[in-house]
């Protein structure tokens, strides 16, 4: 018997495979649906072990896209790469990586939580590169994929609200630029995505919102800018602007300010 | 389906490559190894079972679907074992290693006065991808598939044990394995009887017919008489024009007919001109051909063609020019451009084949998707486990894919598919590359899908030698 029940690649059905690694719900649930409509087939990652199975059963039913579901808290990093091997050859071979996993522990512009601020760090960051060091190394010896960091306006500048969620996200913007450095000359496609405010669950979190984008709309936005072979996007791409301007405001003003 | 057991050594990155079908249309990332011996075969098979990683075995890759990929599997390509190991020009008995090539082949052998008793359309395929596939050519009607030429082959199996077999001995391996897309396990020496040939020359016929049922007619008229017989199909023509083309029907010299045998046989009296049309070296062609593998392009060349080849005529060919015209054209698929091409081959009853193709040809036209290429050729059965022969005819229809039409040709092809199953026809697992499941369980049948199924537990019990193609005509 055949190892996997993927459906097969033909020439008229080329079937793109993909991993997403947080794909439960949010962000990374649209971006599945999104991608199963293209006609890709998924691995998705999530801890969220019911929803993720709801969410393969809901694609697979219809009659574009596929998707396997895997269940992985990112923070057991020493997972990573015999998971990592499973899914490409259930998958049969891999295009494009998206990482999506992240949190967001709300504190408050006077409090100090080094528990909060080492949770956020391990999800968003640390998460994030156990996964990039057994993804890039095998697109980088195939000359070809796309790896796409979601990543959000909160890592363009430390502010007074949430240093660790800040941080983390610095610290994912910058590893996505140095990716980038190091893997376009093999034809390797990375894309950075910053959004701004989506309506997630994430979201009831945040103090103070506006220009809120739902995430289906956010995952049009990825799409679109993987074909292109964007490198950065913001989404809504308005922020694109205000933190162009924010990035821009000297320390001796940003300091006093609230933002 | 939660993460279950770590799996050790991940297999070096280093040795994972893209690897292409033959029409640049498909293509999937493997662990690439090229073991040189039966001893580093083995060695592949006990590094896919360390990893739970499957093989698929490879020749010269020149299937037209997915027969020779493993998306995120190992590929086992066996072209370093390209030895001839024996040749008696008495006899005509030659024992080779599976990567071994046609072109080794024949060229190995003409000068002593023989030739391959079947080769297909191109000589840069392998012998043991041509048995893999159990390959026909333009005389299948006369000598069978190249199957009914092999004496004996050795092959080892995923569990490291040898096979010899031959009609005689393991009867059902050998009636198996040959034809059995490499899924049983590797050949590594195959003996083959080459066929007595008196000339480097064919005497070829070639002249027109006027449409499909004249097509097949004249094939079908022509075959008794002839050791070759092929058409070649204008599937833009429509109308009463519907089917036409141009019959080529090919002889053997006999002995005494070519008064310099010694110079005909030759290799460098059967090999063309490197610069075959004119000018132009031909590595560069396909750039020329690019601008008229469009509708209306291919239209024009294919009518020119057609009256170009109104003249009747008789004429002498070498083997290798009548053969493999096309390899002189090199990467003359890269005209397709850059989504490739597929081809569409359904093997008819003569009874059903003029109407069955009458449809398809139709449908395709009237869908602004016609093919751009056609061939025809004379069959008959055989009794190897996955054939794809009937007692009729073939047509083999070559399709340009363009991005904006995939979903609409592959609901054609589906369609194909039923009309073709209806009239009692088979497909070609060296080709087809949009054959679902269900369609190769019904023209195979059910009896012969498990017999397949209970060699392969026999031979592969770890189920270690798996490909796309295999996944997806015997999958689920
Ligand atoms: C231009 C062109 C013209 C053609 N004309 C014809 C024709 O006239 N008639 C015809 O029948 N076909 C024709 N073909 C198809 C071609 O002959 C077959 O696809 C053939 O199998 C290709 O041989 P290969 O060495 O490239 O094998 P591959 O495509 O690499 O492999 C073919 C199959 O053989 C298996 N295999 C390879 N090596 C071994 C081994 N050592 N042991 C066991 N299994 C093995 C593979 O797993 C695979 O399933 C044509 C193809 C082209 C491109
Ligand atoms: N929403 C916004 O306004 C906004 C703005 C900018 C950037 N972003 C970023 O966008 C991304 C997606 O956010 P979202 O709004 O879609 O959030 P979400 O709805 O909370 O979804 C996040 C997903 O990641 C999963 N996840 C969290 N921690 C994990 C872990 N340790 N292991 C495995 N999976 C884990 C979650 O699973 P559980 O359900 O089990 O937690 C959930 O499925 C995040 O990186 C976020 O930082 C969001």
């Amino acid at each position: 018997m055949p190892s996997t029940n993927r459906n097969s690649a033909t020439p008229l059905k080329p079937g793109k495979c993909a991993i997403i690694v947080g794909s439960a719900k949010g962000l990374g649930g649209a971006l599945a649906r999104k991608l199963a409509r293209e006609g890709f087939v998924l691995g998705l990652v999530d801890r969220n072990s019911e929803l993720l199975v709801q969410l393969c059963a809901e694609i697979n039913a219809g009659n574009v896209g596929q998707a396997f579901p895997y269940v992985q808290d990112v923070t057991s990093y020493e997972e990573v790469p015999a998971l990592f091997q499973k899914i490409l050859v259930d998958l049969g071979g891999l295009d494009t990586f998206i990482y999506v996993a992240g949190i967001l522990l709300p504190t408050t512009p006077t409090t100090y939580d080094f528990e909060k601020d080492r949770l956020m760090i391990s999800v968003n960051a640390l998460g994030a590169l156990a996964w990039f060091n057994v993804v890039a190394p095998v697109f980088q010896a195939l000359h070809s994929g796309h790896i796409v960091g979601i990543s959000s306006v909160a890592g363009d500048r430390g502010r007074v609200g949430n240093p660790g969620y800040n941080s983390s996200k610095a610290a994912l913007t910058t590893y996505l630029e140095a990716l980038r450095n190091r893997l376009s000359r093999y034809g390797v496609h990375v894309l950075t995505v910053k959004p701004g405010f989506m309506d997630t669950d994430m979201l009831k979190s945040s103090p103070r919102t506006f220009w809120v984008v739902s995430p289906e709309q956010a995952a049009e936005d990825v799409y679109k800018a993987l074909r292109q072979r964007r490198q950065t996007i913001y989404t809504l791409g308005r922020w694109g602007w205000i933190m162009f301007i924010i990035r821009h405001v000297p320390s001796v003003i940003f300091r006093r300010l609230s933002l | 389906m939660p993460v279950t057991k770590m799996i050790e050594p991940i297999l070096p990155v280093e040795k994972l490559t893209y690897l292409e079908n033959f029409g640049h249309s498909l293509r999937a990332a493997s662990y690439l190894y090229k073991p040189s011996s039966a001893d580093e075969i083995f060695d592949v098979f006990k590094v896919a079972k360390q990893n739970h990683l499957t093989v698929t075995l490879r020749g010269a890759g020149r299937s037209y679907n997915d027969a020779a990929l493993n998306g995120a599997g190992i590929i086992m390509d066996l072209t370093r074992m390209n030895k001839i190991l024996d040749w008696n020009p008495e006899t005509g008995m030659i024992t080779v290693e599976p990567g071994v090539t046609l072109e080794k082949l024949w060229q190995h052998v003409l000068p002593d006065g023989w030739w391959p008793p079947v080769v297909s359309g191109t000589m840069t395929t392998t012998l043991g991808g041509c048995l893999g596939m159990n390959i026909h050519g333009k005389n299948n009607y006369r000598m069978g598939p190249i199957g009914e030429h092999v004496q004996e082959f050795t092959a080892l199996l995923p569990t490291g044990a040898v096979m010899t077999c031959s009609p005689e001995k393991n009867g059902d391996l050998f009636y198996s394995m040959i034809s059995g897309m490499g899924m049983l396990g590797v050949f590594t020496s195959i003996t083959l009887k080459m066929k007595r040939v008196y000339s480097g020359l064919l005497r070829v016929k070639a002249y027109p017919v006027s449409n499909l049922h004249n097509h097949l007619n004249e094939i079908f008229l022509a075959a008794p008489d002839h050791d070759y017989t092929v058409g070649w199909l204008d599937a833009t023509a429509g109308g009463s024009g519907m089917g036409r083309g141009q019959i080529h029907a090919a002889k053997y010299l006999h002995e005494g007919e070519d008064p310099d045998p010694q110079k005909t046989l030759r290799v460098e009296y059967q090999t063309l001109p490197a610069t075959m049309f004119g000018f132009f070296p031909k590595a560069s062609i396909h750039y020329f051909m690019t601008p008229f593998f469009n509708n209306p392009g291919v239209k024009l060349v294919n009518t020119a063609k057609y009256i170009a080849g109104l003249r009747k005529g008789e004429h002498l060919q070498s083997h290798a020019a009548f053969h493999f015209l096309l390899d002189y054209v090199p990467n003359w698929e890269l005209g397709y451009g850059k989504n490739g091409l597929i081809q569409y081959q359904s093997f008819l009853p003569k009874e059903t084949a003029e109407a069955t193709w009458n449809e398809i040809l139709t449908i395709s036209q009237k869908k602004g998707m016609p093919s751009y290429l056609g061939v025809t050729k004379r069959h008959r059965p055989d009794k190897f486990l996955l054939s794809h022969a009937v007692d009729g005819f073939s047509l083999a229809l070559d399709f340009k894919i363009t991005i904006g039409s995939r979903d609409k040709m592959y609901a054609m092809l589906q369609d194909f598919d039923r009309i073709v199953l209806q009239a009692g026809g088979r497909f070609y697992f060296a080709k087809n590359s949009e054959t679902s499941s269900e369609t190769a369980l019904q023209f195979l049948g059910e009896e012969t899908v498990k017999r397949f199924k209970a060699l392969k537990h026999r031979t592969d019990p770890d189920n270690l030698l798996e490909s796309n193609l295999y996944r997806r005509v015997f999958g689920s």
